[in-house]
C-alpha cells in the first residue's frame, strides 16, 4: 500500500464532497438541525395527555380533582357523560377517562370508601403507564388535602429520597441529542462511503482509476479515511457547538476518548457502506438496501429503547453490530465520564468488528471491480 | 421535392434549456412522403427539433404545424399522436429491457388500443419482416444494438403511422445491421408510399441516400436540399466535406484535412502482442481467441458493433480484466492485473468521459501526475507543457463538466498522456464529436504516433477514421474477422469502399446472403382512425401488465418489497419495547438489620430488579455507577431498623443512572411504588388492616391491553407505519425511473393519458402492498400473538384503501421529482417523520397542536392508526370505524388527482 496514493486519492474525495452541495447540505443538516430537533422535541413522558372526566358527583371535591388536571401534563379535561366514554376511547380521543361516582364526597366523608374508576387506553404504552401513576398521585394529593381540613394526617415514617445521577433532571433532550449524534455518525458513514463508490462507478471513473498504478486496497482505504475524517469533524463540531453551547448539555468525560471511539466506529461502518455499495447495483437499490440495514442497526443498538428490554437472542446478535458498542461507549464517556479503563472492551470490540468488516468488504470490493 | 405538401411547417421555433439555446429561430418546411434527414454533429439541436415535431417536448417560441394541426393544441396532439411514431435517441431507449421482444411490441399495441387478434397478427408480420421472429422471447436488454433498433422500429410501426420519426437510429450499430436497417425502412416505405420519414443522423454516408437534407449547426439551419444539391453547392465530393464547407467561417478556422505520414517500418519491434485472448462470463464468450501484434508507433484501429467484445478486449489489454485464456504482452512483458509497473507505460481513455467533474482541469492533471509518481518538482512544468500542446491553457480553472464535448475529449487525451506513456488505448474517443473537432483530434494522434513514437490502439465506428489507421481489425461476436491495412482489406474484398468490404466480411461471418426473407410489408392500413376515449382500461392495464412484468424480473426490488416489510416489522416489534425488566441494583447497607434486609429483599424479589453484589463504600458505588453496571444504587442509613421501630424519621437514599432518562423514569416509578407498598405492609403488620383502610378506592382499568404488553400496543401501530414506508418508496421510484431511463417518452407520444398511466402503474404496487398487509396481519396474530378482536373484514377493507392512498402518495412524489435519488430522499423525509411523530403512533394526536396537528389531520396514517388499533385491540367493526374510513377513501382520488396534475404529457 502506497501511503502517498492513499493521501492523494483521499484529498480528491474530500474536494469532490465539498463541491457537492446536496451531500454537504445533508451533512450539515444531520449535525445541526437534526440534533437540535431531536433534543428539543424529545417528548417528556407525559405531554398534553388527553383526559376526559365523567363527573357524576358534581361536588366541591370532584370539581377540585378535575381542576387539578392542567397542561402541560394533561389537556384541559373534557367533560363527558358515561354514555360517551366508551365511544370516545374507541375512537382514540382520550387516553384517560376518569369516572367519579355519584355521592363520592359524601361517601368519602362518611367513611364508606367510595370507588373512583380510571380507564386507561393501554394501547398507548408511553402515556398509559406513567400517566396512570400521575393521575393516581394527583387524585391522592387532592383528596388528602381536602381531608386534611377534616382531620390531621400522620406523616410517613420512612422517606425515600431518589436522585438521578449524570442527568439530575432526567432531561430527555440530553439523551436524544447524544444518541442523535450517534445515529448521524452511522447514517453518514454508510451513505458517504457507499455513495462515493457508486458515484465513481456511475461516472465510469472507477475503471479509469484502475488503469492507473493504484490498487483496490488504496482506493478503499482512501475513501474510508477521507469520509471518516469529514464525519469525525462534524461530530466534534456537533458536540461542542450544538450540545454544549446551543443546548447547554454538561457533557462529561474525555472528548479525545470519545472521538477515538467514534473513529473506530467510523472505520467499521464505512467498511460496511462500501460493502453495501458493492452489493447494490444502482443508487436507488443502495438507498433501499441501506434503509433495511440502517433501521435494525439503529433501533436495536440501544439508542432508542434500552438494550435490557430486548429478548436475549436479539441482545446477543446485536453484539456483532458496531452500533451497540458505540452506543454503550458514548453513554459511558459522555454522561458518566468513564475513562479508558471502563470502555476498553467496547473499543476492542469496535476494532475487531471494524477489522472483520474491512477485510470482508475488501474481498468483495476486489471481486466487484472484476 | 419542391411543391410537395409539407408534413411539418416550422416557423421561428426556438427552444432554450436553462442558459443553452438548443434551437434558434428555425423556419423550415419539411416535405411529406419522403425520407428527410437532419444532419449535423451532437448537440446542435437535431434531437430537440424531432422531439418538438413528435409532440414529446413542449413548445416554447414560434409556431409548429404537424399533419395539418397546431402542435400547441393538446386536442390536436391527442388526435394526431396515433398517426406519429417516434423512436428516441439511444439504443433501445424507449424499450423495456427486462421485457421480451414480443412483450415490448405487445405493450405498444395495447397502448394504441388494438385488440388481441389484431395485435397478434401485426406483431407476427413485423417480427417476420425484421427477422426478429426467432428472438420473440428474448429480453430486449440481451439483444445486440442492431436488433434493439429493429425492435424499436417494430414498436414504432405497430400502429401504421403516417409520420415516422427516427432519432439517430443507427448510432453504435455495426455496418451490416445498419445496412439491413435501411433496407427494411425502404421496404416498409415501398409498402406504405404515403408515409413520411424524418431521420436524424451523425453518419454522413447514410445521409447520402435520403431524399432531402437539413444541415444543422448550433441550433440553426445551415442549408436544406437534396444531397446532390448540397454537394454541388459546396463543390465537394462527400457530405462530410460538404458539411464542413457549409459551416460558418469562424467554425472552420484552422481546420485542415488530416494527413498522416506513412508509418516507418519497425515491424519486428512489437509494442502490443495478444495471443489467444479469451474472456468468458459464465456461458457467454465475450472475446474468443483474439490475437494481434501491433508494432511500435503504429495507429491500430479496432472496429465492431456495440457489444461485440471491443471494450472487453481493451480492458484485458490494460489489465483491468484478467483474461480467461491467453496472454497480452506490452513491450514483451506480460500484463498482470496485479503488476502496477506495467500501468505506468499505458495511457487509457475510456468510452465514457471519466475525469472527475468535481475537480478543476488543473486539479485533474495534478491528481493524475501524482498518482503516476511524477517527480513533484517537475509536475507544474509537465502540466503546463500538456496544456499548451493540447490547447487547454484557457480552461485550466474550469470544471470539466462545463466544457464542450470536443474540448473534454482533448482534455481526456491530455490527462491520459500526462505520464508520457508509450502506449495509448482509446475507446471510441470521438463518438459524438463534430467533424471539425474530430479532425483536430486525429491530427494530435498523428503527431503522437509519428513524432513521439507512441503506439495507439483506438476503437471507432466511423469508417473515415478507420481509413486513417495504419492497420485495422474488424471484430464481430467476440472474434476478429479480418486484420490488415485498410487499403488491403478493400482490395481483398474487391469492394468500392471500406464499409462495403466490412459488410462483405460480416456477411461471410454470419453466413447470411444479405437479402433477408422477403417480407410482406405490414398490412395496408384499413383501420379507421380510432376515436381515443378519455379513459381506456386497455391502455391502463397495458401499463399495469408491464409494471408487473418488470417487477417480477427485478429480484432485488421484489424481494425488498415483500421481505423488507416483514423483516422491519420483526425488528421494530422486538426493538421498540417499553417493558423494562431485569434492572440491576445494589445496596450500600450501613444498617444490616433484619428490617433493612427485608426492605432489600422485597425489591430483589420483584421481577423488575436483579440484585448485584452489595456495595462496600461510596468510592465503589461511584465506580460501579460510572461503569454502567448499576441502574440503581440504594443506601440504607445506620440504625435504619431501630429508628423505624422507634417511629423516628428515617431516610433511604437512592441514586439512579440518569444517562437514559426513559429507563430512569421507569426505575423511579418502580422503586417508589415498592417503597410505598412496603410501608403499607409494615403498617398492616403493626396495626392490623383497620389502620390502612383507604378512604377511597381507585379502580384502575387498563383497557384493550389489560396486561399492558408492549407488543400488543406496538404491533398494530407498526403495521400502518410500514404499510406507508415501503409501498410509497416503491411507487415513488416507478415514475421517476422511467424519467431517468427515457421510457417516459412513451407517455408523451402515445394516446395513453396521465390518469391511465398513473393508475396503471399503481395497481401492481397496491397488489404487493396488499400481500404485505396480509402477511403482516398474519405475523401479528400468530408470531407476535397479538389478539385480534374486531372485524377482520372491516380491517381488510381499510387496509386496501390505505395502501392505495400510500402508493398514491409515492406517485405524487414520483411525478414531481426528477431523479431517483431525490425521490428516495423525499419519500423518506415525507413519510417517516409524519408517520412516526404526527400520526398517533407514540403520542396521541390530541396531544399535538399547531402545524403538527394540521399535518396529523390530513395524513392518512392517522386514520389507519386508529383503525388498526381499533380492529386489533378494541373489538371494533364497520360502524365504529367508518368515521376513520372515509378520510382514507377520500385521500385516494385527491392524491391521484394531484399526481396527474403534476405529471406532464409533454417534456417541458
Amino acid at each position: 500500500m502506497d501511503l502517498a496514493n492513499v493521501l492523494q486519492l483521499g484529498i480528491k474525495e474530500i474536494r469532490g464532497l465539498i463541491r457537492d452541495p446536496i451531500m454537504m447540505g445533508l451533512i450539515l443538516f444531520s449535525f445541526t438541525f437534526q440534533i437540535y430537533t431531536s433534543a428539543t422535541s424529545a417528548v417528556e413522558t407525559l405531554n398534553r395527555a388527553p383526559i376526559a372526566v365523567v363527573d357524576e358527583d358534581q361536588s366541591p371535591l370532584s370539581t377540585r380533582i378535575i381542576e387539578a388536571f392542567q397542561p402541560p401534563y394533561f389537556t384541559e379535561p373534557t367533560m363527558i357523560s358515561v354514555a360517551e366514554m366508551d365511544r370516545r376511547m374507541d375512537e382514540g380521543l382520550d387516553t384517560f377517562a376518569l369516572d367519579i361516582p355519584p355521592g363520592f364526597q359524601r361517601d368519602l366523608l362518611a367513611g364508606k370508601r367510595p370507588e373512583i374508576q380510571l380507564n386507561v387506553d393501554a394501547t398507548r404504552m408511553a402515556q398509559a403507564f406513567s400517566g396512570a401513576g400521575y393521575v393516581q398521585s394527583i387524585i391522592a394529593a387532592e383528596i388528602s388535602e381536602f381531608q386534611s381540613r377534616y382531620r390531621a394526617d400522620a406523616a410517613t415514617a420512612a422517606d425515600l429520597v431518589l436522585r438521578a445521577r449524570f442527568n439530575p433532571s432526567l432531561n430527555g433532550g440530553w439523551f436524544q441529542a447524544v444518541m442523535g449524534i450517534s445515529n448521524s455518525v452511522t447514517l453518514l458513514a454508510l451513505i458517504l462511503s457507499g455513495a462515493a463508490l457508486i458515484r465513481e462507478r456511475e461516472h465510469g471513473t472507477i475503471e479509469h482509476l484502475l488503469v492507473m498504478p493504484v490498487t483496490p486496497l488504496e482506493i478503499m482505504v482512501s475513501k474510508i479515511w477521507s469520509m471518516s475524517l469529514v464525519v469525525l469533524l462534524g461530530t466534534a463540531f456537533s458536540l461542542v457547538v450544538m450540545c454544549e453551547w446551543v443546548l447547554g448539555i454538561p457533557l462529561q468525560g474525555s472528548m479525545t476518548l470519545f472521538l477515538a471511539g467514534t473513529a473506530l466506529h467510523l472505520f467499521a461502518t464505512a467498511s460496511l457502506g462500501i460493502f453495501l455499495a458493492t452489493v447494490a447495483g444502482t443508487m436507488p437499490q443502495f438507498g433501499l438496501l441501506m434503509m433495511l440495514v440502517l433501521l435494525p442497526l439503529q433501533v436495536l443498538s440501544g439508542a432508542q429503547t434500552p438494550r435490557e428490554s430486548m429478548p436475549q437472542i436479539v441482545q446477543d446478535i446485536m453484539l456483532a453490530a458496531p452500533n451497540t458498542h458505540y452506543v454503550i461507549l458514548s453513554q459511558s464517556v459522555l454522561f458518566r465520564g468513564a475513562g479508558l479503563d471502563v470502555v476498553w472492551p467496547q473499543m476492542l470490540a469496535l476494532a475487531v468488528i471494524g477489522a472483520a468488516l474491512f477485510a470482508f468488504s475488501l474481498r468483495h470490493f476486489r471481486g466487484f471491480l472484476k | 421535392m419542391t411543391g410537395a405538401p409539407s408534413v411539418a411547417t416550422v416557423r421561428g421555433v426556438s427552444l432554450t434549456y436553462g442558459k443553452v439555446r438548443a434551437l434558434d429561430d428555425i423556419t423550415l418546411d419539411i416535405p411529406a412522403g419522403g425520407m428527410v434527414g437532419l444532419i449535423g454533429p451532437d448537440g446542435v439541436g437535431k434531437s430537440s427539433l424531432l422531439a418538438l415535431i413528435s409532440g414529446a417536448r413542449a413548445m416554447q417560441e414560434g409556431a409548429l404545424h404537424v399533419l395539418d394541426g397546431d402542435m400547441r393544441s393538446a386536442r390536436h396532439r391527442q388526435a394526431v399522436c396515433p398517426r406519429i411514431a417516434y423512436m428516441p435517441q439511444g439504443l433501445g431507449k424507449n424499450l423495456y429491457q427486462t421485457l421480451s421482444v414480443f412483450e415490448n411490441v405487445d405493450f405498444f399495441g395495447r397502448l394504441f388500443g388494438q385488440d388481441r387478434a389484431e395485435r397478434e397478427a401485426r406483431i407476427t408480420d413485423l417480427l417476420t419482416a425484421t427477422g426478429l421472429e426467432n428472438f420473440r422471447d428474448r429480453p430486449a436488454g440481451k439483444l445486440s444494438g442492431g436488433m434493439k433498433q429493429k425492435l424499436g422500429l417494430c414498436c414504432a410501426l405497430i400502429h401504421d403511422p403516417d409520420l415516422l420519426i427516427l432519432d439517430e437510429p443507427t448510432t453504435g450499430v455495426d455496418p451490416l445491421s445498419r445496412r439491413q436497417f435501411w433496407d427494411l425502412i425502404d421496404r416498409i416505405r415501398a409498402g406504405r408510399p404515403g408515409m413520411s420519414v424524418l431521420v436524424a443522423t451523425a453518419y454522413m454516408e447514410e445521409a447520402a441516400r435520403y431524399d432531402w437534407l437539413v444541415a444543422m449547426n448550433a441550433g440553426k439551419v445551415l442549408a436544406t436540399g437534396s444531397p446532390a444539391e448540397l454537394l454541388a453547392r459546396t463543390g465537394t465530393d462527400n457530405l462530410d466535406a460538404a458539411f464542413i464547407g457549409l459551416l460558418p467561417e469562424e467554425d472552420r478556422a484552422g481546420h485542415r484535412a488530416v494527413v498522416i505520414p506513412p508509418a516507418p517500418h519497425t515491424e519486428d519491434d512489437y509494442a502490443i502482442e495478444a495471443e489467444g485472448l479469451t474472456m468468458r462470463f459464465g456461458d457467454f464468450t465475450a472475446v474468443d481467441h483474439v490475437s494481434f501484434r501491433i508494432p511500435k508507433g503504429e495507429i491500430f484501429g479496432f472496429l465492431g458493433s456495440n457489444g461485440c467484445g471491443k471494450t472487453t478486449t481493451m480492458k484485458m489489454m490494460t489489465g483491468l480484466l484478467p483474461p480467461t485464456e491467453g496472454t497480452v504482452k506490452l513491450f514483451g512483458r506480460q500484463v498482470d492485473p496485479d503488476d502496477i509497473e506495467v500501468r505506468r507505460h499505458v495511457g487509457y481513455m475510456s468510452q465514457a468521459f471519466s475525469l472527475y467533474g468535481e475537480l478543476s482541469v488543473a486539479q485533474n492533471f495534478d491528481l493524475h501526475a501524482r498518482l503516476f509518481k511524477l517527480d513533484p518538482a517537475k509536475i507544474p512544468g509537465r502540466i503546463r507543457e500538456m496544456a499548451e500542446r493540447f490547447g487547454l491553457t484557457e480552461v485550466m480553472d474550469a470544471r470539466p463538466d462545463a466544457l464542450p464535448l470536443g474540448i473534454r475529449q482533448r482534455l481526456s487525451l491530455a490527462v491520459a498522456m500526462i505520464h508520457a506513456p508509450e502506449i495509448l488505448i482509446l475507446d471510441e474517443p470521438t463518438s459524438g464529436v463534430d467533424p471539425v473537432a474530430r479532425d483536430a483530434f486525429w491530427q494530435i494522434l498523428s503527431d503522437l504516433s509519428r513524432k513521439d513514437g507512441v503506439t495507439i490502439f483506438v476503437s471507432t465506428h466511423f469508417m473515415n477514421e478507420a481509413e486513417l489507421c495504419d492497420r485495422i481489425s474488424l471484430m464481430h461476436a467476440g472474434k476478429v474477422l479480418v486484420s490488415d491495412r485498410p487499403a488491403a482489406i478493400v482490395a481483398q474484398h474487391g469492394a468500392a469502399t471500406l464499409e462495403d468490404a466490412f459488410i462483405d466480411c460480416l456477411e461471410q461471418a454470419i453466413g447470411e446472403t444479405g437479402t433477408p426473407p422477403e417480407p410482406a410489408a405490414p398490412p395496408a392500413p384499413d383501420h379507421a382512425p380510432a376515436k381515443s376515449p378519455l379513459f381506456d382500461p386497455r391502455r391502463m392495464f397495458s401499463y399495469t401488465m408491464r409494471e408487473t412484468m418488470e417487477l417480477r424480473r427485478d429480484p432485488i426490488r421484489g424481494t425488498l418489497a415483500v421481505l423488507g416489510t416483514l423483516i422491519l416489522m420483526l425488528v421494530i416489534g422486538l426493538g421498540i419495547n417499553m417493558d423494562v425488566e431485569d434492572l440491576s441494583f445494589a445496596v450500600l447497607d450501613h444498617d444490616d438489620s433484619t428490617i433493612s434486609r427485608d426492605y432489600v429483599l422485597q425489591i430483589a424479589g420483584s421481577r423488575y430488579f436483579v440484585e448485584q453484589d452489595p456495595i462496600a463504600d461510596y468510592a465503589e458505588m461511584d465506580r460501579r455507577l460510572r461503569a454502567g453496571t448499576l441502574n440503581l444504587a440504594l443506601e440504607i442509613p445506620p440504625d435504619f431498623g431501630a429508628d423505624l421501630l422507634r417511629g423516628r424519621d428515617v431516610e433511604i437514599g437512592g441514586w439512579i443512572d440518569g444517562s437514559n432518562p426513559t429507563r430512569a423514569e421507569t426505575v423511579l416509578g418502580y422503586v417508589q411504588g415498592m417503597h410505598a407498598y412496603w410501608l403499607t405492609e409494615r403498617a398492616r403488620e403493626a396495626h392490623g388492616a383497620a389502620a390502612v383502610a383507604g378512604d377511597y378506592g381507585l379502580e384502575l382499568r387498563y383497557r384493550y391491553n389489560p396486561d399492558i404488553k408492549s407488543l400488543v400496543a406496538m404491533v398494530p401501530a407498526v403495521i400502518p407505519l410500514l404499510l406507508l414506508l415501503i409501498p410509497a418508496m416503491l411507487s415513488a421510484l416507478s415514475v421517476v425511473r422511467e424519467k431517468e431511463l427515457g421510457s417516459i417518452t412513451n407517455l408523451y407520444v402515445t394516446p395513453v393519458t396521465r390518469l391511465e398511466f398513473l393508475i396503471g402503474k399503481q395497481i401492481p404496487y397496491v397488489a404487493i402492498a396488499v400481500i404485505n398487509f396480509a402477511l403482516m396481519t398474519v405475523m401479528a396474530i400468530f408470531a407476535f400473538k397479538v389478539p385480534f378482536t374486531g372485524s377482520l373484514l372491516a380491517y381488510a377493507v381499510a387496509g386496501v384503501l390505505y395502501v392505495s392512498a400510500a402508493t398514491a402518495m409515492g406517485l405524487v412524489i414520483s411525478a414531481f421529482m426528477k431523479s431517483q435519488l431525490a425521490a428516495v430522499f423525499a419519500t423518506a423525509l415525507g413519510t417517516i417523520l409524519p408517520a412516526v411523530q404526527f400520526s398517533g403512533m407514540i403520542n396521541p394526536v390530541s396531544s399535538l397542536d399547531g402545524i403538527a396537528a394540521f399535518i396529523s389531520g390530513i395524513y392518512p396514517t392517522t386514520y389507519f392508526m386508529t383503525i388498526s388499533r381499533g380492529a386489533f385491540s378494541k373489538g371494533l367493526g364497520f360502524s365504529e370505524l367508518s368515521s376513520a374510513l372515509w378520510p382514507i377513501a377520500l385521500a385516494i382520488p385527491v392524491l391521484i388527482g394531484i399526481g396527474a396534475l403534476l405529471m406532464r404529457k409533454q417534456e417541458a
